[in-house]
């Protein structure tokens, strides 16, 4: 039974870098959590995802945190700080964009594996920023993944001419992978936000 | 006969403030404006971060020395403490709490702060530590003041301390501030005002009496409540 009320969410605000993603940020207090989910070591295909944010009028936002969670090249969620240590792959990234000239948010990782036969390969997402009084969830697939995608049921959940929105695209000519994946809060492009 | 399955609990959207909140200036353009998505959240996969108590360091729970340079920080000395359950009331345990703030002058150590009051050589502002066995944290740190920003004509934030917790789960997810009994400035403040009236009271920490440290720092108790799992029956 339900006897507790759950306390309400308040904007990240302007000014979490220090708290946040100090060592990003240049201050001198270390990083729980980098714009890294695995380690050069780690066992997988190294990508990065790369993206913007950008608000209603299509103006990049140079003061969001985006989380990133994901599960390891074979499917797997890390469960243990000792397994992350290990294996070097810890599932988890956190990043600002405020560093980057272009005030993107980078993140180096494993392609993650699929978690089930109706599960595409994918990184769930925590969007947060000054003028969001809460958070926002969204999810990364990848554009090299047709076959999976086509199968996945989150992605069945979205109107088809909205799923472009959730997958990131492999960019060409570069010696990395690199997917681009912009998120857009508002406008013909707004990017699909869950409730869960 | 199905095993019961694990299902985490919906968010309030009856204790949360909306994503367009127009007060909120800023809230504007940077809020979805289509109807989310829902999604069954799968609880076998935990997607919270690992992290250990040996990540932080042996200060982070004292803003008051853990950024000191030369001296103690200027203001007034405060113990805030509470304990993170969810809303059954079980502890949420071994679970980090992240808090970042302002100084006693109003000024954040941000390159973005322009706010014209000194910054304080031996303070930072931020802290973490990990919950308890009864989900309780305790920070010691400096109350911080209020400060003025753009959002609208002479507007100034109410005194608060921001937090960021995961509990257990992806969804469980929280970043909130937390704000001090009989601030004027609340009744002002369009970030304070978005939340639902009724909900409004559970982003306050009360003084404690109990819990201030005599001849040293006042008191503040603020419990924080997350979704957490509850079990239900599977219909046959």
């Amino acid at each position: 039974m339900t006897t507790y009320k759950q306390t309400p969410s308040q904007t990240v605000g302007p000014y979490f870098a220090y708290g946040l993603c100090p060592e990003q940020y240049n201050f001198d207090l270390k990083s729980l959590f980098t714009p890294s989910i695995a380690d050069r070591e780690s066992a997988g295909q190294h990508i990065s995802i790369v993206g913007q944010v950008f608000d209603g009028e299509e103006k990049v936002v140079g003061d969001a945190v985006i989380e990133m969670a994901q599960a390891d090249s074979t499917g797997r969620y890390v469960s243990t700080l000792a397994e992350a240590r290990k294996s070097g792959f810890r599932g988890f990234a956190r990043v600002g964009t405020g560093t980057d000239p272009e005030l993107r948010f980078v993140v180096d990782t494993v392609k993650p594996g699929s978690t089930g036969a109706d599960s595409a390969p994918h990184i769930d997402v925590i969007v947060l920023m000054r003028g969001m009084l809460l958070h926002a969830y969204t999810r990364i697939y990848f554009d090299d993944e047709a076959d999976a995608n086509a199968r996945d049921d989150v992605l069945a959940l979205v109107p088809a001419e909205r799923r472009g929105t959730l997958i990131a695209k492999r960019e060409a000519g570069t010696s990395n992978t690199i997917y681009r994946f912009d998120i857009h809060l508002q406008g013909p492009e707004e990017t699909v936000f869950f409730d869960l | 006969m199905t095993a019961p399955s694990l299902i985490l609990t919906p968010r309030d959207w009856d204790s949360h403030p909306p994503y367009c909140h127009p007060g909120y200036k800023s809230s504007v353009l940077r809020s979805p404006s289509r109807p989310l998505i829902p999604l069954k959240e799968n609880l076998k996969d935990r997607r919270v971060p690992v992290y250990g108590a040996d990540d932080l360091g042996k200060l982070d729970h004292d803003l008051t020395r853990n950024a000191a340079k030369n001296g103690e920080p200027l203001g007034e000395r405060i113990i805030v403490t509470g304990r993170v359950l969810d809303e059954s009331g079980r502890p949420v345990r071994n679970t980090l709490v992240e808090i970042w703030q302002a100084n006693a002058a109003g000024r954040y150590v941000h390159k973005a702060d322009q706010h014209a009051a000194p910054l304080d050589p031996n303070f930072l502002g931020a802290g973490r530590c990990m919950t308890d066995n009864d989900g309780r944290y305790r920070f010691l740190t400096i109350k911080p003041g209020a400060y003025p920003w753009g959002n609208h004509s002479n507007a100034w934030r109410p005194n608060h301390i921001h937090f960021s917790l995961f509990g257990d789960y992806f969804g469980s997810r929280l970043v909130t501030q937390m704000y001090f009994p009989g601030d004027p400035l609340l009744d002002l403040d369009p970030i304070f005002q978005g939340t639902p009236e009724h909900a409004r009271n559970r982003l306050i920490s009360r003084f404690s009496i109990d819990t201030t440290e005599e001849g040293y720092a006042l008191g503040y108790e603020f419990d924080i409540v997350l979704r957490g799992a509850n079990q239900t029956p599977t219909e046959a």
